[in-house]
């Protein structure tokens, strides 16, 4: 069984920690089962499922570290691996930037276990590809999918007295559509905790409408324009953005959050007074897990605030060094919208460009974060409210932190990538050239 | 990645082959005896260790590896698969197997073509290594630890601020048994070095990067010996077969500096001189990835895309995808290569091919069950799968630029540029779905005058098609600067797997590039 309860957990961490003679000694303690089915071509081209169940052992003498893995659970093996870790550990060089462990830590309870998703078996993934093809069979066109999904749980606990344990699921469906000529292509993302929350179907149709209404498209000149990016073109550049808040970067000067002459940016008003941005492992669309990699608690952390950079994230060696407090990275980001949807932005929108996807983003200036990428699936022309034509893909060269001072409006948001992200509409946002792609 | 192991589980040699063999057997038999029509089997041991350091910091040490085995049939015309962790009996190779046949089975009420694989000869008992001099997992941990802290220091010395380095090393151990009668052993290595540079102007909060000039190689710890043959130099010294680091490391720290005070570019046409060191990177970007035959068919439209190069353009016989200097070769063969071994991972021997012969699309990149799509009787032999627990696919063989015919040095191609850019290392990149529309960065550029280089660039980023770029190609260097690049984790596939690949050139020039400033305030 890959899924083990709290109290099986908690017997194996316990008996593992006994068998220690290190200084500390922290044990991991994880398990899922994980599926996926993949197709193209309107015929399904892989599938397959795995179940994993393993312990992690991190020995500690003074400031050196050993770890050591195994997936076997005998009384033998367990103390092999103790052993194991324990001599890796007395070999290892000095860590001076090392931690001592947590003691014991009050984590939230999060929701991020559904029994929906951790039922999903073959028949359920191949049903769900079988609502995606069908329908593009009968309208001739061409569906390219995947679905992955997980369940499983999470378990640490050390010599300090520190323990957790957590519960997870999780699904992920994403699809193109092109039609047989290749002339259009249209995509839709979707993810939640809960997979009764997925329906294939209805995401496909919607791929499949863009792929039609995408074929025909006319060439724009590359430019600044006003964008409408729905939430799965957004993301990417948010999320990039977000992950680059590490305090030691900006401390150290290598960070678009690090200052002229030293120091960082935190307290600094960055961004459009509309931007909030904010983490909670208790959200119930976005559950988190309620502690990190390192055992220090998720809560919930407001890191912009009405475009003021509130926090950034630290390792524990860090703050310490700083004198400030640990708050360890989130697993998602929400960033606060109002209540207008994709179709009101539209709506409200003299002339401007509608976004379905970007593609291929990389960084080009860490500086500035400076990001270039294209888009992908669907990119639309809109005047006076409507949708007007579809045009050729752009590549474009923006930073996140310039287009979030380019706020025109925030619409509600929804879930992408695990994160809660509005669809955005942004004036002169910056396209460089044209690409032929479809 | 498998299991943590400490650094003396290395030195293990693993299973025999005569244990090996049997167990592929085990495996084999099953599968024809629950109606296989094709069956193969790889058991494969993989080993990695990985030095991270900063400054005068070793941040961790990760010494994995990971051993199992992984089955692929052909059963009611489609295929299956299944993998084991840990096999030790022949009782678990039978049952991975029938696991194999069931999948195949099931999954061929949906299949709408039956598989149809090329045929391949059974080689019998044979074997490959890498020809390694020296095995880098033989080599103490703290010797790699001494290395990159002294190049920390070299770096710290010549006005770094800041230096990050790490050493990746992989050795593959493959077996691979099929139904066609070969049972194949191989030991392949990976080395690659790697640093990054900041310097920092306080006045300014300014902050420019410098990353190592190595390469991913498919060699042992050889790579690291110092060799001045292996030595290119020139406005910066570049490296062959025989990876400087030291030198390098010191070089990278002034560069960075002098990044920071570089004259910002001015945006426009420029004719392009490309080093090896940063054109691997557009070679497979813009010719690797398209050549993929499964992306041409739309099997990944869904995640890497689809491809410019579709089959009427090969099949018009008279696609120009570059200008006559353009040769592009596909090689499994090449030694020092990541991409070299004796056999891919579905029992083809490995070979070369042209992709573009004299500007001309002339070929794709494909495997058994994709060879008779494009009218071959055999694959090309670069099938490969990331673990034993992947299913092999279509993966890039090495892709390189064939060297210029005529005698030509880089300082005679210099010499004949107005107004250009030389670019050096590899930056950002970034390439559409279907493989046309494309923006490089770099890691040095340095303004030609004149036929003279009169200082160094910097915020340069150069945006191009890729048929229109390779048709701007006029000249290549000769043999003499011939040198490999690559990529030590390229991804592709739903789940994604990631393989090695290397690509090679000489230096090559590209009229009338647009370049554009990257320069941004916030």
């Amino acid at each position: 069984m890959a899924i083990l309860s709290k109290e099986e957990a908690k017997k194996i961490i316990d008996k593992v920690l006994a068998l220690s003679t290190a200084d500390e000694i922290s044990v991991g303690l994880s398990g899922d089962r994980s599926g996926n089915i993949r197709y193209a071509r309107n015929s399904v081209s892989t599938s397959g499922e795995t179940t994993d169940l393993s312990l992690s052992v991190t020995s500690v003498f003074g400031k050196k570290s050993g770890t050591a893995t195994i997936n076997e659970f005998d009384d033998a093996s367990l103390e092999k691996t103790v052993r194991r870790a324990e001599e890796i550990a007395k070999l290892a060089p000095d860590n001076p930037e090392y931690m001592p462990m947590l003691g014991p830590q009050q984590f939230l309870e999060t929701k991020s276990f559904a029994e929906s998703t951790a039922a999903i078996n073959p028949d359920f993934r191949a049903q769900a590809a079988f609502n995606s093809i069908d329908p593009c069979i009968k309208k001739n066109l061409t569906a390219a999918g995947f679905l992955q999904d997980s369940a499983g749980f999470s378990a640490m606990g050390n010599n300090k007295g520190l323990f957790g344990y957590n519960r997870a699921t999780s699904v992920d469906f994403s699809i193109t559509v092109r039609t047989a000529d290749g002339t259009g292509s249209g995509y839709v993302a979707r993810d939640y905790n809960d997979a009764s929350k997925l329906d294939t179907k209805s995401a496909t149709e919607v791929a499949m409408q863009k792929a039609l209404a995408s074929v025909n498209t006319k060439a724009l000149e590359p430019g600044k324009y006003t964008v409408i990016l729905e939430p799965t073109a957004g993301v990417d550049l948010l999320q990039n953005m977000m992950r680059s808040m590490d305090a030691r970067n900006a401390d150290e000067g290598r960070s678009f959050l690090g200052k002229k002459g030293g120091g960082t940016r935190l307290g600094e008003k960055l961004f459009d007074e509309r931007v909030t941005i904010y983490s909670d492992p208790m959200n119930l669309e976005i559950p988190g897990s309620p502690f990190s990699g390192d055992g220090r608690p998720q809560e919930k952390v407001t890191w912009i605030e009405k475009g003021v950079v509130k926090n950034m994230y630290y390792s524990r060696f860090w703050a310490q060094k700083q004198g400030v407090k640990a708050t360890p990275p989130p697993s998602g980001f929400i960033f606060e919208g109002g209540n207008e949807s994709l179709a009101d932005l539209i709506k409200g929108t003299e002339k401007g460009i509608l976004v379905t996807r970007f593609w291929y983003i990389r960084a080009v200036d860490p500086q500035t974060l400076l990001y270039t990428g294209l888009t992908r699936d669907g990119t639309f022309y809109i005047e006076n409210g409507q949708i007007k034509y579809p045009v050729k893909n752009f590549r474009f060269n923006e930073s996140p932190v310039i287009m979030l001072n380019n706020v025109e409006a925030i619409g509600k948001p929804v879930r992408a990538s695990g994160n809660l992200i509005p669809p955005l509409k942004i004036r002169d946002f910056t396209f460089t050239s044209l690409s032929d792609a479809v | 990645m498998g299991r943590i192991v400490s650094p003396e589980a290395f030195l293990n040699p693993g299973d025999d082959v005569a244990v090996k063999k049997r167990l592929a057997d085990a495996a084999l038999n099953a599968a024809k005896s629950k109606g296989a029509s094709y069956a193969d089997v790889r058991i494969g041991r993989y080993l990695n260790q990985f030095v991270i350091t900063r400054e005068d910091k070793v941040q961790n040490i990760v010494n994995t590896e990971s051993y199992g085995v992984g089955v692929r049939v052909i059963a009611n015309g489609c295929w299956g698969f299944a993998a084991v962790v840990d096999v030790k009996s022949e009782a678990q190779m039978a049952k991975a197997a029938e696991d194999a046949v069931a999948i195949a089975k099931a999954n061929a009420k949906l299949m709408k073509e039956p598989v149809q694989l090329a045929p391949q000869k059974g080689f019998g008992e044979v074997s490959w290594k890498a020809p390694i001099k020296k095995n880098a997992f033989e080599v103490p941990v703290k010797e790699k630890a001494d290395l990159l802290l002294s190049v920390n220091a070299a770096a710290m010395a010549n006005g770094a601020n800041y230096v990050n380095s790490v050493m990746f090393l992989v050795n593959e151990q493959k077996y691979f048994a099929s139904t066609d009668g070969s049972y194949i052993d191989q030991d392949v290595h990976r080395i690659w070095p790697i640093f990054n540079i900041t310097a920092i102007d306080p006045k300014t909060g300014k902050f420019e990067t410098r990353n190592a000039l190595s390469a991913p190689m498919g060699m042992g710890y050889d790579y690291l010996q110092v060799n001045p043959k292996d030595k290119v130099t020139g406005v910066t010294t570049r490296y062959n077969m025989g990876y400087d680091m030291l030198e390098d490391a010191t070089a990278g720290a002034k560069q960075a500096k002098e990044k920071l005070t570089a004259k910002s570019v001015e945006a426009g046409k420029y004719d392009l001189i490309l080093d090896p060191s940063h054109l691997w990177l557009t070679i497979h970007e813009s010719v690797g990835h398209p050549l993929e035959l499964d992306r041409v068919l739309g099997y990944e439209a869904n995640f890497a895309g689809t491809s410019f190069a579709t089959l009427d353009k090969w099949q018009s016989k008279n696609f120009q995808y570059g200008s006559k200097q353009v040769n592009l070769v596909a090689d499994k063969l090449q030694v020092g290569s990541l991409g070299a071994v004796g056999w891919d991972d579905e029992g083809v021997n490995t070979k070369k091919w042209d992709l573009v012969k004299d500007g001309v699309l002339v070929n794709y990149q494909a495997i058994r069950d994709q060879a008779h799509i494009i009218g071959e009787k055999e694959s090309h032999g670069c099938c490969y799968a990331d673990s034993w627990s992947s299913v092999q696919f279509q993966r890039m063989p090495n892709v390189s630029l064939a060297a210029g015919k005529t005698p030509l040095s880089v300082d005679d191609m210099i010499k004949d540029v107005k107004k250009g850019i030389y670019i050096i290392g590899d930056g950002s990149f970034s390439i559409d779905q279907q493989r046309y529309n494309f923006q490089f960065g770099g890691q040095l550029f340095y303004e030609i005058k004149d036929g003279k280089i009169v200082g160094m660039l910097k915020d340069v980023a150069y945006q191009s098609n890729t048929q229109e770029f390779w048709n701007s190609c006029v000249q290549v260097c000769d043999d003499k600067d011939y040198r490999l690049g690559g990529s030590f984790f390229d991804g592709k596939g739903q789940p994604s797997q990631s393989s090695a690949v290397s690509h090679g050139s000489s230096t090559a020039r590209f009229n009338g590039v647009n370049v554009i400033n990257t320069a941004r305030k916030i």
